[in-house]
C-alpha cells in the first residue's frame, strides 16, 4: 500500500514545491546596488585626493576606512542586515561585508567578556577571509615575482 | 508507538510571546507579549531567553493558583546547548525536573511523557513548557544576529516565546486521548534553509502510523496542525501523504509556522519555527477555540529537525522527528 520513496526521489519531488531562486534579479540587483557602492568610492577617492592633496594610493586607504567605519556604524545600529537582505550580495562582497561580519561578530559576543567572547569570536566570520586572502597573497605574489620579477 | 489515555486532562496554559509574534494574528490570542525590544530588560539573547521561561512558569502558576509544591513534576526543553534556558529557569523553582529535547518538537515529547506519568498514576499534574528566542537561536545555530546573508525564500523565521500547559488527572474540557512517538527520518536533504522538506516525511510518517494504528481516517479530526513546515514545507506534506500514503489532509490541514506570522505582511520568509513556535499556537489560538466548541478533535504534531551545526559542517544530511498528539474535548 505504502510507496517507498527513495532519498534520489524525494530530492527530485520536493523541487516541484520548492520555489527557485530568483538568480537574475538578485544578480542584477547585486550589480547596480554593488556597481552604486564602488562609484561612490570612486568619487571619495577622487574627492580625498582634491582635499587633503594626498597620492592616490593613499586616498585610497582613506576610502577604504571611510567604507569600514560606515559599514561599522551601520551594523551597530541594525541597519545594515535589513540592507543586505534588499540589496543581496552588493554590500557583502566591497570591504563593507568584511567590516560587517568583525562589527557583528564582535557586537554579538560582547556578553561573553573581552578575552573569551569579543576576543575568542571576533574573527568567527572573517578568519577564513584573512588566512585564505593571506595565504592567496603569497601565492599570486610568488607568481608575479617569477614571471615579471616583482 | 501509539498509547491512549483515559485520565489525562489540560487544566491550563500560559504563553508569552515576543514582538513578531504581537504583529501576527493571533497576538490577541497571548496571556502576554513583551514588545519593547529582545532583550525583556536583561543584558543577553540567552538571559532574555531564560527569563521567558522563568516568566511563563510563574504565570501558569499564578493562573493555577499553584504553588511550587502543588505541582509534581515540570518537563521542559529549548534550544539552547544543554538546555540551558530550561535549566537555569527551573532553578528557580522548587520542582522535580525532567529536562528533554527534540527540537521543534519539544512539546509533544513533553506532553507523551507528562501524560504517561498522569495516565500511571505516577503523578497527579506536570507542567509541560517550552522556550525559544529569535536572537538567540540565531546566534546558536547560525550568524551573529546582526550579521546579514540573502536567505532563500524557504527559510523560517524562529518564534520568540514561552508556553506552558498543566496537565492535570482531573477532568477538565479538553482531554489528552492518544499520542504517537514518532522515528527519525532522514531523507538525505542537507539544506538548512528548507526545514520544511527536512521535516515533512517525519510529519508524514507520524501522521500516517497515529491513523493506521488508531484504526482512523483523516477526517476524524476537526485540524490536523503540524509544527513549523511553512508555506513550502506544508505542500510538500499534502502532497507527500497523497503519494506516499494515499492520505488526503488537504481539507483539515494547517501549519502552525504559518499560523502564528502573517507570511505574506510580516518579514518571516517560510513561516515561523522554534519549539516555541507550534506550543504557542496551540496553547493560545488551538485551545481557546476547543474550549469555545468550535473545534473538537485536533492532532497536534509538532515537527522537529534534530540538527547539529557541527554534523552538518561534516556534510551529514539533517535528520526529523514528529510526535503526534491527539486533542479532543470530553463529552
Amino acid at each position: 500500500m505504502v510507496i517507498i520513496m527513495s532519498d534520489e526521489q524525494y530530492q527530485k519531488f520536493i523541487k516541484k514545491y520548492t520555489p527557485k531562486p530568483k538568480k537574475l534579479i538578485n544578480a542584477i540587483t547585486t550589480f547596480v546596488a554593488g556597481g552604486l557602492v564602488g562609484l561612490s568610492s570612486e568619487i571619495l577617492l577622487e574627492l580625498y585626493e582634491f582635499w587633503f592633496n594626498l597620492p592616490r594610493k593613499e586616498s585610497g586607504v582613506l576610502v577604504i576606512l571611510t567604507l569600514i567605519v560606515i559599514a561599522s556604524i551601520l551594523t551597530a545600529l541594525g541597519v545594515f542586515d535589513i540592507c543586505v537582505t534588499k540589496l543581496k550580495s552588493a554590500l557583502i562582497i566591497p570591504i563593507t561585508g568584511f567590516a560587517h561580519s568583525i562589527t557583528s561578530a564582535a557586537l554579538e559576543y560582547r556578553t561573553e567578556g573581552l578575552v573569551l567572547g569579543i576576543g575568542a569570536n571576533i574573527f568567527k566570520l572573517a578568519g577564513t577571509v584573512i588566512l585564505y586572502g593571506t595565504v592567496a597573497v603569497y601565492i599570486f605574489g610568488i607568481i608575479r615575482l617569477l614571471i615579471i620579477g616583482g | 508507538m501509539t498509547n491512549t489515555y483515559k485520565n489525562v486532562y489540560i487544566e491550563n496554559t500560559a504563553t508569552i510571546a515576543g514582538i513578531y509574534e504581537h504583529e501576527g494574528p493571533l497576538a490577541k490570542y497571548f496571556d502576554k507579549t513583551y514588545t519593547k525590544d529582545l532583550y525583556f530588560g536583561e543584558k543577553s539573547w540567552e538571559k532574555a531567553e531564560i527569563k521567558l521561561l522563568k516568566d511563563t512558569i510563574s504565570l501558569i502558576l499564578d493562573k493555577t493558583n499553584k504553588k511550587d509544591s502543588d505541582v509534581n513534576l515540570i518537563i521542559s526543553g529549548d534550544l539552547q546547548n544543554q538546555i540551558a534556558s530550561s535549566d537555569y529557569a527551573i532553578r528557580e523553582f522548587d520542582i522535580p525536573f525532567l529536562g528533554i529535547y527534540n527540537a521543534c518538537a519539544t512539546s509533544s515529547e513533553a506532553m507523551i511523557i507528562g501524560a504517561t506519568f498522569i495516565e500511571n498514576k505516577s503523578a497527579k499534574n506536570c507542567i509541560v513548557s517550552t522556550v525559544s528566542h529569535n536572537t538567540s537561536a540565531e546566534k546558536q545555530y547560525r550568524n551573529p544576529t546582526e550579521y546579514g546573508t540573502p536567505k532563500p525564500e524557504t527559510a523560517t523565521f524562529t518564534t520568540t516565546g514561552g508556553a506552558a500547559l498543566l496537565l492535570t488527572n482531573k477532568r477538565t474540557k479538553i482531554s489528552i486521548t492518544a499520542s504517537t512517538v514518532g522515528k527519525i527520518i532522514d531523507k538525505g536533504v542537507k539544506d538548512v534553509n528548507h526545514m520544511g522538506a527536512v521535516m515533512a516525511p517525519a510529519a508524514a510518517d507520524t501522521i500516517y502510523k497515529h491513523l493506521k494504528d488508531l484504526d482512523r481516517n483523516p477526517d476524524y479530526y476537526d485540524l490536523i496542525i503540524t509544527g513549523d513546515l511553512g508555506e513550502y514545507g506544508k505542500k510538500i506534506l499534502v502532497n507527500y501523504l497523497k503519494k506516499v500514503y494515499k492520505l488526503d489532509i488537504s481539507k483539515n490541514y494547517d501549519d502552525c509556522g504559518t499560523m502564528i506570522y502573517n507570511t505574506k505582511k510580516q518579514a518571516v520568509l517560510a513561516g515561523g519555527s522554534g519549539p516555541s513556535c507550534s506550543a504557542l499556537t496551540l496553547c493560545s489560538y488551538i485551545l481557546k477555540e476547543m474550549q469555545e466548541g468550535r473545534l473538537k478533535k485536533v492532532l497536534y504534531v509538532p515537527t522537529g529537525a534534530l540538527f547539529s551545526p557541527t554534523m552538518y559542517f561534516q556534510k551529514e544530511s539533517l535528520p526529523a522527528i514528529a510526535h503526534a498528539v491527539s486533542l479532543e474535548v470530553a463529552e
